[in-house]
């Protein structure tokens, strides 16, 4: 870009082709997967855990466990990105597309703003988590999804860095605004793409 | 103590921070077998709050890039530029470039000071809690609050492994209570093992405001003391490492 070079840098990590066109720019592949939560973990037993969607929608729904796990599930492997650099190729989760629970709900705004239990926010347009785009999941790789990484329930919106996928989600509110959420407010970008480095205010 | 306690830092004015620009590496200081701290003079150097973090990236001649962030060490009344404290990793990327190749006079490429969730604005009394490395950002807490307000309650539990592993060594005062997981020095009369309740209480921070940093761990350990302690979750701030290798 500007033509600097590190003065006798040699990389030191070969990502074999056919994956290294999957990672976006400035990112590492990453076998395990690093846990980064902002504040202490959250601790949901799952008859207490339901998912809301409330504000500017046609009817207001709240799903408990047992009748989030009523709706249609599917399993969703996608490659996800860490504005921590790191990525991991071909995860695994189980889960309920958004389309499914927005199809109840009847959206009548563009924006959403979801909040977790331990009081993390993010925010998103609504046309960035319809089309088979986000999902709520309950489960990685077959199994219940661990606490450390948003069990019960999380979402995971893969196209975008994966600090706006919300651990230990709780619901959404549709609005007529966008309204940074919590890392939003705190120096990370707005929108968050990775293939186009949106990782700061700013990018 | 309040729970509302005004800050009373400087205000600092947080401009848009985050061009890629080229440092100058002006000091090296080794700070144990595997730790050194890089300090690097910036050419649009732009004051940081203590807890922030910078982008490093590395560029090959075919134009090749590894990024990976780091916090800062230094106060940001050290104007001018930043000090980096870097754990070499062994199957890194970033980190063996700049304890192998990197010496005082060459260039690194750099982006910051970035994202305000896991700083210190002058709230009080404060407890930090690191574990290795994790010392790096709550260091730029202790040095700040000694250029600033030195009798601010600010007291640091900090877990190392061995005698070797304690990074800023020569810097720790009585604001520090030092404990060794795997083996003290000898003669060592302090604690040992991992932090515990008692240590927690023995740094007497109550109704304050908690940041604990270090391996997942480390910090799911560190931050469930503190709310057994009685410190409220929204005011325990953690910063996680992932493998920043």
């Amino acid at each position: 870009m500007n033509g600097f070079v590190s003065r006798g840098f040699k990389r030191r990590r070969q990502t074999p082709e056919e994956l290294a066109d999957r990672l976006p720019p400035g990112q590492y592949l990453e076998p395990g997967w690093p846990v980064l939560t902002a504040g202490p973990t959250p601790d949901v037993p799952t008859d207490e855990w339901s998912f809301r969607i409330d504000g500017m929608v046609g009817v207001t729904k709240e799903w408990s466990w047992d009748e989030f796990h009523q709706l249609p599930f599917e399993t969703i492997t996608k490659d996800i990105h860490c504005v921590t650099k790191w990525s991991k190729l071909d995860a695994t989760f189980g889960g309920v597309s958004l389309d499914v629970l927005l199809d109840q709900v009847e959206p009548l705004d563009a924006y959403a703003t979801f909040y977790s239990y331990g009081g993390y926010t993010t925010n998103l347009p609504i046309e960035e988590i319809s089309d088979g785009k986000a999902w709520v999941v309950t489960e990685y790789d077959g199994e219940a999804l661990p606490r450390e990484h948003g069990g019960p329930a999380r979402m995971l919106v893969p196209h975008l860095y994966f600090w706006k996928s919300a651990k230990w989600v709780r619901g959404m509110t549709v609005m007529d605004h966008d309204e940074p959420g919590f890392w939003e407010m705190n120096g990370y970008n707005n929108h968050g793409d990775p293939w186009k480095e949106e990782r700061y205010w700013g990018d | 103590m309040g729970r509302l306690t005004e800050s009373p830092l400087p205000p600092v004015e947080q401009r848009v921070p985050g061009r890629w620009e080229i440092g100058t590496v002006s000091r090296i200081r080794v700070e144990t077998p595997r730790v050194k701290s890089f300090r690097i003079e910036l050419p649009m150097w732009m004051p940081h709050l203590p807890g922030q973090h910078y982008d490093v990236r590395l560029t090959d001649p075919d134009g090749y890039h590894a990024e990976r962030s780091y916090s800062i060490a230094s106060s940001p009344l050290d104007e001018g530029g930043i000090e980096l404290t870097i754990d070499k990793l062994a199957d890194g990327e970033v980190s063996p470039y700049f304890h192998d190749v990197v010496v005082e006079g060459d260039q690194v490429e750099v982006r910051g000071p970035f994202t305000s969730y896991f700083v210190w604005r002058g709230e009080k009394p404060v407890l930090l809690v690191g574990g290795g490395s994790g010392v790096v950002p709550l260091m730029c807490m202790l040095r700040h609050r000694r250029r600033t307000m030195p009798d601010l309650p600010m007291r640091l539990v900090y877990s190392v492994r061995h005698p070797d592993d304690v990074i800023y060594a020569d810097e720790l005062g009585d604001e520090t209570l030092l404990t060794f997981t795997r083996e003290p020095p000898d003669g060592w009369t302090g604690h040992t093992g991992h932090i515990d309740e008692e240590l927690i209480a023995e740094a007497g921070i109550e109704d304050g405001i908690g940041f604990v940093c270090g391996s997942n761990g480390f910090v799911e350990t560190g931050s469930e003391l503190l709310m057994d302690a009685g410190f409220d979750p929204q005011r325990i701030r953690t910063e996680r490492f992932g493998p920043t290798s």
